[in-house]
């Protein structure tokens, strides 16, 4: 049983993890239509601006807080003004293949530009160790599960508690009525793209510790959080929550008590039978369209 | 200047013009290694070894007063395109291939270069890369037939472990070190309790480590790859494991204990080649490779090294650039730092293509690796 509870503790730092980047995919898709297939190397790429920033002299905190800034220009503002405001009135598709064709630049780009050899990336705390009842926790999962939780429940306050937020969630779901109702559309649509940018990095710091920094890293994340966002449901956040929460604890518990060999498969499985029982995900809106 | 020159080699080896453009002044030994994907730190180490070893001779006339010529392809880590790359080289008439380093890439590879009768030196361990009777391919380290007996010696008289977790990596090398750590267990009447396998590339041990805190093993043996092994460490360390972590090479080697951040304190086992080796020609090589490059190589470092000086030396001695022949000499051979400094260490290979070489057993300390026993060569340990 204390296994159990460590597996789950564990599991949910995991899946908090994949909850915020399903989050920026969800809310990127929701307000531009933008499925972004580069998220996972959106991930892997900030923790290289940290580490550059750390050969360059700054302390962790501040390399954390640069890294988050030109993850917020660079993943934020540059890729909505260079990639998806001339693709997207060609449609999804062509939008779709420009972001896969990102991902692969980014990756190849930061083997290049910095090694292909994995790096090792400071933890926010010290690797210490807590009983109780006999379960051993870890302050990293603890930490990394506080971390994700508060800027999920951030991110959850400012789009319904504050008049940005709701500007936001009303351009995702009805852009036309929003601009009737004065709502500066194009501007909500950049900052939901500016949160991603700053989402990705809050990931990458949590996530680089455990996976240690990889140019390949973002192809494990960019899947799982393409999953947690289609299981929890695509055109909702708490379902992009509910998702990844769903991912990390299903990996955790199936490599123990099932297969290790098999655990890539479990995710693959419930997908399927979300897709089959319910195709909007588990807390997804069925949405109707013309065509 | 190095870097320019490897762009230019691959470059030159992507447009397949390297062998013929060069053929007459220099001696056409491709690389094909693991530069990029899982692999990557081992593939590097030893492609920068290899290339040390590569400017040393060159720099001296080359062999036999040809300049070695090295084009290096990168296998990616994926044994497939290990075979395309190997397909492409052979297409060139190499004299002898180096590489691959992974096990599973050099299994798939090694049929080919025996069928066009091109000897390989390889950086894998897989006990099944010597048991299929090529006589082309000869390896630059201990195969896991000769040094996991000497790590389940170390595991009954050293550590005196009844019981024993294993965790090992799901692809070639993994699985025939399992096996044979599992054989040579079962000689000892020492119980394996947990039998954990994992992914190679796997980011995430957390659950592997539950079940391996589960099984309360006296020790828990090792066997991944290096990046793997790193994040083992760390998450082992994050939920406390107190059992004796043994490994074999890679769980000791310096890119490990660096990406561990702390957490490779203590690990023990036992190293087939290491720059921290009491050997004065290892300790000077380590100090040329780091100078050169500016990181501490591990033993693929030495591997791809003394790779390029197995081949000079062969070649020396047979005075003429002949494949067929050179695989013949080869067998059987010993070669010693006094006929050949670059070897670094007396080297034996038997009819196999195995070598046979002295190794020490270690144990981390303050951040490094600490040799604490050096074991004689099996030959003559017999």
């Amino acid at each position: 049983m204390a296994s159990f509870f460590q597996l789950l503790v564990s599991g949910l730092a995991t899946g908090a993890i994949y909850a915020l980047i399903a989050v920026g995919f969800t809310l990127v898709w929701q307000t531009s239509q933008t499925i972004n297939f580069a998220q996972g190397e959106f991930v892997m790429l900030p923790a290289f601006f940290i580490l550059a920033a750390m050969n360059a002299g700054a302390p962790f905190w501040l390399a954390c807080l640069i890294g988050i800034v030109l993850s917020v220009v660079i993943l934020g503002l540059l890729f909505k003004f260079i990639i998806v405001d001339p693709m997207l009135k060609y449609g999804v598709l062509p939008l779709v293949i420009s972001t896969i064709a990102l991902s692969l630049f980014l990756k190849e780009g930061a083997k290049d530009f910095y090694s292909s050899q994995a790096q090792p990336f400071p933890s926010l705390v010290p690797a210490t160790d807590f009983h109780v009842f006999g379960i051993v926790v870890s302050l990293q999962s603890l930490v990394v599960l506080a971390a994700a939780t508060a800027t999920v429940v951030a991110l959850h306050v400012l789009l319904t508690k504050t008049r940005l937020g709701r500007s936001m969630q009303a351009t995702a779901q009805n852009p036309t009525l929003a601009r009737i109702l004065g709502i500066d559309v194009n501007r909500m649509v950049l900052y939901t793209f500016l949160i991603n940018g700053a989402l990705v990095a809050i990931a990458s710091i949590l996530i680089s510790p455990i996976y240690l920094a990889k140019f390949t890293n973002g192809e494990t994340l960019g899947i799982a959080a393409f999953l947690a966002a289609i299981i929890g449901g695509f055109n909702q956040v708490r379902g992009a929550i509910l998702g990844g929460v769903i991912l990390g604890v299903l990996d955790n518990l199936s490599a123990a008590y099932i297969s290790a060999q098999y655990r890539g498969a479990f995710p693959l499985i419930i997908l399927i039978v979300v897709i089959l029982f319910r195709p909007q995900g588990l807390l997804g809106r069925i949405e109707e369209r013309t065509v | 200047m190095l870097r320019a020159g490897l762009i230019a080699s691959v470059l030159a080896a992507g447009l397949g013009l390297a062998a013929p453009a060069l053929a007459q002044n220099t001696v056409y030994i491709p690389a094909i290694l693991e530069l990029s994907g899982p692999g990557a730190v081992s593939g590097t180490n030893f492609r920068d070894g290899m290339l040390l070893a590569i400017e040393e001779i060159n720099a001296k006339g080359g062999i036999l007063g040809k300049k070695i010529d090295t084009p290096i392809l990168d296998t990616q880590s994926d044994a497939g395109i290990s075979r395309a790359q190997i397909q492409k080289v052979i297409d060139n008439k190499p004299y002898v291939i180096i590489g691959p380093v992974y096990s599973g890439s050099v299994l798939v590879d090694m049929a080919l270069a025996a069928q066009n009768e091109i000897p390989e030196i390889v950086g894998g361990e897989a006990a099944a890369i010597t048991q299929k009777g090529n006589k082309y391919v000869f390896r630059t380290s201990f195969g896991q037939q000769f040094s996991m007996p000497k790590i389940a010696n170390y595991i009954r008289d050293g550590v005196k472990a009844k019981t024993v977790s294993l965790l090992w990596v799901n692809n070639d090398f993994g699985k025939g070190g399992r096996d044979t750590f599992k054989k040579e267990m079962e000689k000892r009447n020492i119980k394996i309790v947990a039998d954990i396998s994992s992914e190679s590339g796997q980011t995430d041990f957390s659950a592997d480590v539950v079940k391996i805190k589960a099984a309360n093993a006296d020790a828990i043996f090792v066997y991944l790859n290096e990046e793997e092994s790193a994040r083992f460490l760390r998450e082992a360390k994050k939920q406390g494991i107190k059992a004796p972590l043994i490994g074999e090479t890679t769980l000791l080697g310096q890119k490990v204990i660096d990406l561990a951040q702390g957490a490779a304190e203590g690990v023990k086992g036992h190293v087939g080649l290491t720059v921290d080796a009491p050997v004065p020609a290892v300790k000077a090589f380590a100090e040329r490779f780091k100078k050169k490059f500016n990181y501490v190589c591990d033993h693929n470092g030495i591997k791809g090294y003394t790779a390029v000086y197995f081949i000079k030396y062969v070649t020396e001695k047979m005075g003429k650039f002949d494949s067929k022949l050179f695989a013949q000499t080869l067998h059987g051979l010993t070669i010693t730092p006094k006929e050949e400094p670059g070897v670094l260490m007396e080297a034996t290979f038997d009819q196999n293509g195995d070598i046979d070489r002295e190794s020490f057993l270690g144990q981390v300390v303050n951040g490094k690796q600490k040799i604490v026993e050096v074991l004689p060569k099996l030959g003559n340990s017999k």
